[in-house]
């Protein structure tokens, strides 16, 4: 049986072609008629990928004419974004995809979710048999080894999300933290909504035109403040969100200071993403307050992302790893096939090492 | 086993909370508990007759605060700072040649035995608090700096470790509080020196409450002053038992 992958994705094709090739709902039957015994379609905003388990060979232009969305769509120009794995390095090239190995973003760990998605899908279709069940229940297994043995998932890799994970490591739990957001930009709606996203209730929202604070206000539940009484905001808030257009800082170590003697328990969490900045430097020397600018978060985000890279060797072994067990495993398995298998659903079996 | 294991962790990049440190440090309270039983046994009484029995018991009562704190607030990692200080107050236990029966059999009397007890507990409520102090400035450090080290990720969140911070404090001061108090029962007359040090502790936990609850300090001032009351709080300990073997049950 030949173990295949053809597949095109943010590294090869660009987002049309991905969105000509991203398939269709009869996309199983399809490609089993085109000769594979077992398929699995792979397709997400950055890749489509088949899995494939075949008696005989089946070349790539067969299955991108399977994957093209209508029969519109011309395979030529389009056939050098297809890449094509073929038995051991299709397994690891699988194992790579879902460890995050392979995703724009290094270590994102969504694809591990939606490869499930597609499993199950095409488990209920009866698309997957042994073969790709083998397969995938070794590839989660593979995902959840290298996310627990290296560090390829840690830190925020996005302004918005490393403004989050700095608020969690101050406050702990954010459900009872008051914010309030000066300025209503689009960068500052982003981190609002990031961090509403954690639970975030009591929001507060200021801005010279009261307008768009109101807009702003009831986009993200939150309620206006007017401009004029901002300041008076900080001695209750725990974040303050900066991103006003003003020339000079509107915040000085002189204002905030006598306003911090009342909340001295608190700490203050000040993300500043003006440029110019809205608050000036000396603030973060105030006990309990910590500010960031738009420099520091994105330092922070690149040094994740750059943890994130130098993970990848170690991720890399793990796989290789998996990739020579598993290939001893399947080549066991050829010589004698498993009588029945009807494959459990997702999370249903994880293969010991004796099963296979 | 623990401090080993968080090292080699860190420096290779990464620390993953596991149960290893709790694990690592419950195994020790065990053989700990285990030789202060056979001791006690041994001596029919509580085993805090000289510095070297103090000493273990003291380490004995940091590991037991860990096993019911760190478990409450998932500190985790507070197990890699714990370690250390367990370590080497048992290793100085050992290797000082402290351990020297005492000339004459002492008679028992249960107050002596249950202020001594209880005020070495509350040491290591004291101690956690300073181990959970540390802990707050490292992470407390690292904010302010924007320089976010692997650790960063490891350490529970500046809010968290503030509570834990005031609980230990409440926890010690008022077991402290009952030793103190049992002190006055004990039946025999009590050096001077060490009542007004010991009150002189107890001053300066009160105080340090004290200006939590007023607002006096701020947070990271409560975590230096915890460092700084567990020094003096050890320095009179070790006057106590030292230099006034006499008294000590």
């Amino acid at each position: 049986m030949n173990l295949f992958c053809i597949g095109l994705s943010h590294h090869s094709a660009d987002v049309e072609t991905r969105e000509n090739f991203a398939g269709h709902a009869e996309i199983d039957r399809v490609l089993r008629a085109c000769g594979c015994n077992e398929a699995l379609l792979l397709s997400t905003c950055n890749r489509v990928e088949v899995y494939a388990a075949s008696e005989n060979f089946v070349p790539t232009d067969q299955i991108a004419r399977c994957l093209a969305r209508t029969q519109m769509v011309e395979l030529d120009g389009h056939l050098e974004t297809f890449y094509r794995y073929e038995a051991a390095d299709c397994v690891r090239h699988l194992f790579r995809v879902v460890s995050g190995l392979d995703s724009m973003v290094v270590g994102e760990t969504e694809i591990l979710g939606q490869a499930k998605k597609a499993y199950e899908t095409a488990r209920v279709a009866g698309a997957a048999g042994k073969y790709l069940h083998r397969l995938f229940q070794r590839a989660f297994r593979v995902a959840k080894h290298v996310r627990t043995h290296t560090e390829i998932t840690r830190g925020a890799v996005s302004v918005g999300s490393v403004a989050v994970d700095l608020a969690q490591r101050i406050f702990g739990n954010l459900r009872n933290c008051k914010v309030l957001v000066l300025g209503a930009g689009e960068t500052s709606e982003r981190t609002v909504r990031a961090l509403v996203s954690r639970g975030l209730a009591d929001l507060r929202v200021s801005n010279r035109s009261p307008e768009r604070a109101e807009a702003l206000a009831l986009a993200v539940n939150g309620r206006a403040i007017s401009f004029e009484q901002w300041p008076e905001q900080c001695a209750e808030i725990d974040i303050l969100i900066t991103s006003t257009s003003s020339e000079v800082p509107l915040l000085s170590q002189e204002k905030l200071a006598p306003m911090l003697r009342s909340r001295i328990d608190r700490p203050l969490f000040i993300i500043d993403i003006a440029v110019p900045r809205d608050v000036a430097a000396d603030v973060n020397e105030l006990d309990g307050v910590y500010l960031y600018d738009i420099d520091s978060l994105r330092s922070i985000a690149e040094q994740s992302l750059a943890t994130r890279r130098a993970q990848v060797a170690a991720a890399e072994e793990i796989i290789s790893q998996h990739v020579t067990e598993f290939n001893e495993s399947i080549g066991r398995g050829l010589n004698c096939p498993a009588q029945n298998p009807e494959p459990p659903a997702v999370g249903e079996s994880s293969l010991r090492p004796s099963e296979l | 086993m623990a401090i080993a294991h968080t090292v080699l962790e860190l420096r290779g990049g990464m620390f993953r909370p596991m149960q290893f440190n709790f694990f690592a440090v419950g195994l020790g309270f065990i053989f700990q508990t285990a030789f202060l039983s056979i001791r006690g046994h041994a001596l029919g009484r509580c085993p805090i007759t000289n510095l070297f029995e103090v000493i273990i018991f003291v380490a004995w009562s940091v590991a037991l605060f860990y096993m019911v704190v760190g478990t409450a607030y998932r500190l985790s990692l507070m197990g890699a700072f714990t370690a250390p200080l367990v370590v080497l107050l048992q290793l100085f236990a050992l290797l000082a040649s402290i351990d020297r029966p005492h000339p004459t059999k002492l008679p028992a009397n249960p107050w002596l035995e249950f202020h001594a007890s209880i005020s070495l507990i509350a040491y290591g409520a004291f101690a956690l608090a300073c181990i959970a102090g540390v802990m707050y400035l490292v992470q407390e450090r690292q904010l302010k700096t924007h320089q976010l080290r692997s650790i960063f990720y490891h350490l529970p969140p500046l809010s968290d470790l503030f509570a834990a911070i005031t609980r230990l404090l409440w926890w010690g001061f008022a077991l402290y509080t009952l030793g103190l108090i049992s002190g006055f029962f004990v039946g025999e007359p009590l050096p001077w020196p060490q009542i007004v040090c010991a009150v002189g502790v107890w001053i300066l936990y009160g105080l340090i409450l004290q200006g939590r609850h007023l607002r006096w300090f701020a947070p990271k001032r409560v975590a230096a002053l915890c460092i700084i009351g567990f020094s003096a709080a050890l320095t009179l300990l070790w006057g106590i038992t030292f230099t006034a073997q006499t008294h000590t049950p």
